[in-house]
């Protein structure tokens, strides 16, 4: 009869030794709670400081969930639960200072946007008032001409140094400088761009275009080593097959090898594009600063929006009498706002062409 | 108009390094000769010698003569591109373009070498090209989904239908059946078969049986010793080769008693 009937799947469980106490599901929350509840007690018993609660917490938490799984679980178990606590704990620590910063420029930020504050510029404003209209133009023109600058030089680089160079002396040299362009202080840069446009047009010159040569010094390096990662990765499968249909090598790269990787290299040009949209130094150095709307990249000074936030917080102008505070500190706020939107929407853009640009691969993933 | 190969005295370096040495063969036109021996004999770096391949790896050299009707291969006055335009190479590894459709991976070798043709034109060469590596009736609903999709054995022979939509004299074969289940290594041969009377096919083969089947002819590479180089040891038409070799390793190789 015993034959017959199936085992009950738990008594087969433990009939072979599959089967050990486990942790409930709801374990790790249930210690969170309680780490929480202690150290919020003896918070409020002891009179301690906000952080210094939550690094209690953040401990008994970590400690707790281990040795609650040692005792009933095991060794190997245990070690995994306190390396998953300590990741979920790291990972934490990490969120804090994003979102804190993201929620302290919505939270003062946000209440000074508004259209006059888009579309204004600062000329003759000394109290209220005003807007980030100059800034706003000047960053988007510098920023542009310095991607153009630096994405077909960084380009041609990356392309000389994976299809072409490989190995040869000339590559390592160039990479060994563009290892050590990336490292280059924001501000030497800035200094380079002056000195060079001090020599060409005479001293005292502030144009925006400088702004766009200093930036560009900055981009080049990260296109060129985003570009050359993406053009690497392209399997040399793809250029053999190209070459064995006859197509010569120049026509291999830009109909092969460029659009296999554009996805990635149009992904790591944007980013580099975000990384130094948000430069002040070179840009206070060279590019200057002004209240009113400049067009022109190749004559007088150009606003930008990091520097527009650096001039309103150091010169706020006067407080409302009354009190409160001088009305240039919320603009600099609103500024950043702007600034940290216009990043977000560079890396939404990038992520959405990167997905569009993707080889396909006709299967659902 | 297929073409016969003569090759002679070839050497091949892969910079100082001898890696093929003394090979002298004549690769009959019209006929699908099979190359044969164990892993690192030279077999695939020969081929490649063949459409001048070889030298897309940096320090490749070779030394000798490779004659394709009647033109030496190596003379300095020849243009790799257009020998691989008359050579065409299937890889041991389907290899379709990821960013293109079907229909785009079968026109590749035109419209990256920026030929003019009209619609109807890429069309038929399209369906002309497919139906010849046997994927027509498999693929002709979606020409215009991504070539990646396809299986192993509809991506390879999609590799063929662009090599031979180039209308090559030769086409080279490097183990194109390694990665593929039987029933595709089944389409592929039999394509090798019909392909036979236009082209003149070579193919490198690990698979003794699949030699017999599809060759005419047979050359068998092997090395003297570990760190000499690989060399031709016998090239024969295929059922001598396999019935009675002239050479003993030969023997010792094809029926399983080799090393």
């Amino acid at each position: 009869m015993s034959t017959t009937t199936p085992l009950e799947p738990d008594t087969f469980a433990i009939s072979v030794g599959l089967a050990a106490p486990r942790l409930p599901r709801w374990a790790s929350l249930l210690v969170a709670v309680l780490a929480v509840a202690v150290s919020g007690l003896l918070t409020m018993l002891l009179g301690w400081s906000l952080v210094g609660g939550v690094i209690v917490a953040g401990a008994l938490f970590i400690v707790g969930v281990p040795v609650w799984s040692l005792l009933l679980e095991g060794r190997r178990s245990a070690a995994d639960r306190f390396a998953t606590c300590l990741v979920w704990t790291t990972f934490a620590i990490v969120l804090v200072p994003l979102v804190w910063l993201i929620w302290m420029v919505v939270k003062t930020g946000a209440s000074v946007i508004s259209m006059e504050f888009l579309t204004y510029d600062m000329r003759n404003i000394v109290g209220p008032g005003g807007g980030i209209y100059h800034a706003l133009m000047g960053t988007l023109l510098i920023t542009l001409a310095a991607a153009i600058i630096s994405v077909p030089i960084g380009l041609f680089a990356a392309i000389y140094l994976v299809e072409y160079g490989k190995g040869s002396r000339l590559a390592r040299v160039t990479t060994f400088l563009v290892d050590v362009m990336t490292g280059i202080p924001s501000i030497v840069a800035g200094l380079f761009a002056l000195a060079l446009f001090v020599l060409i047009f005479g001293p005292a010159i502030r144009i925006g275009f400088g702004g766009s040569v200093a930036l560009s010094l900055l981009m080049i390096p990260t296109v060129v080593r985003s570009s050359e990662e993406m053009l690497r990765l392209v399997p040399s499968d793809l250029r053999e097959a190209s070459y064995a249909l006859g197509i010569p090598k120049w026509r291999t790269i830009v109909k092969v090898v460029l659009p296999t990787a554009l996805g990635g290299i149009i992904t790591g040009i944007v980013l580099a594009i975000s990384r130094v949209i948000g430069e002040t130094a070179p840009l206070l150095v060279v590019a200057g600063a002004t209240d009113s709307v400049n067009f022109n990249l190749f004559s007088g000074r150009m606003m930008t929006l990091p520097v527009y936030i650096f001039s309103q917080y150091s010169s706020p102008g006067v407080a409302p009498i009354g009190g409160g505070d001088p009305p240039g500190y919320a603009r600099a706020w609103g500024a950043a706002l702007v600034l940290i939107a216009i990043v977000m929407i560079l890396n939404l853009v990038a992520r959405f062409i990167g997905y569009k640009f993707a080889p396909k691969t006709g299967r659902r993933r | 108009m297929a073409k016969s190969i003569d090759v002679s005295d070839l050497n091949i370096y892969y910079g100082d390094f001898l890696a093929v040495a003394g090979v002298n063969m004549t690769i009959r036109a019209k006929a699908v000769t099979a190359f044969i021996g164990p892993s690192g004999c030279g077999k695939s770096t020969f081929l490649r010698t063949l459409n001048r391949m070889h030298e897309v790896i940096p320090g490749a050299r070779v030394e000798g003569k490779v004659m394709v009707s009647g033109q030496s291969l190596y003379d300095p006055a020849i243009d790799p591109v257009a020998v691989r335009r008359q050579i065409g190479m299937v890889f041991q590894r389907p290899n379709p373009f990821p960013t293109m459709s079907i229909y785009e991976n079968v026109l590749a070798g035109m419209r990256l070498n920026s030929k003019k043709m009209s619609k109807s034109d890429a069309d038929a060469i399209v369906e002309k090209s497919l139906r010849g590596a046997n994927l027509w009736t498999e693929v002709k609903d979606r020409l215009s989904k991504p070539g990646m999709g396809l299986s192993g054995g509809q991506q390879q022979r999609l590799c063929i239908a662009r090599a031979i939509a180039v209308e090559p004299e030769v086409l080279l074969m490097d183990e194109p059946c390694s990665a593929l289940d039987p029933i595709s290594t089944s389409a592929i041969e039999d394509l090798i078969h019909e392909l036979k009377s236009e082209y003149t096919i070579v193919i490198v083969t690990h698979n003794m049986q699949q030699a017999a089947r599809v060759s005419d002819d047979t050359g068998f590479f092997n090395l003297k010793a570990t760190g000499e180089p690989g060399h031709l040891v016998e090239f024969n038409p295929t059922t001598k080769m396999f019935t009675n070799p002239d050479e003993e390793s030969t023997e010792a190789y094809i029926s399983g008693r080799f090393g």
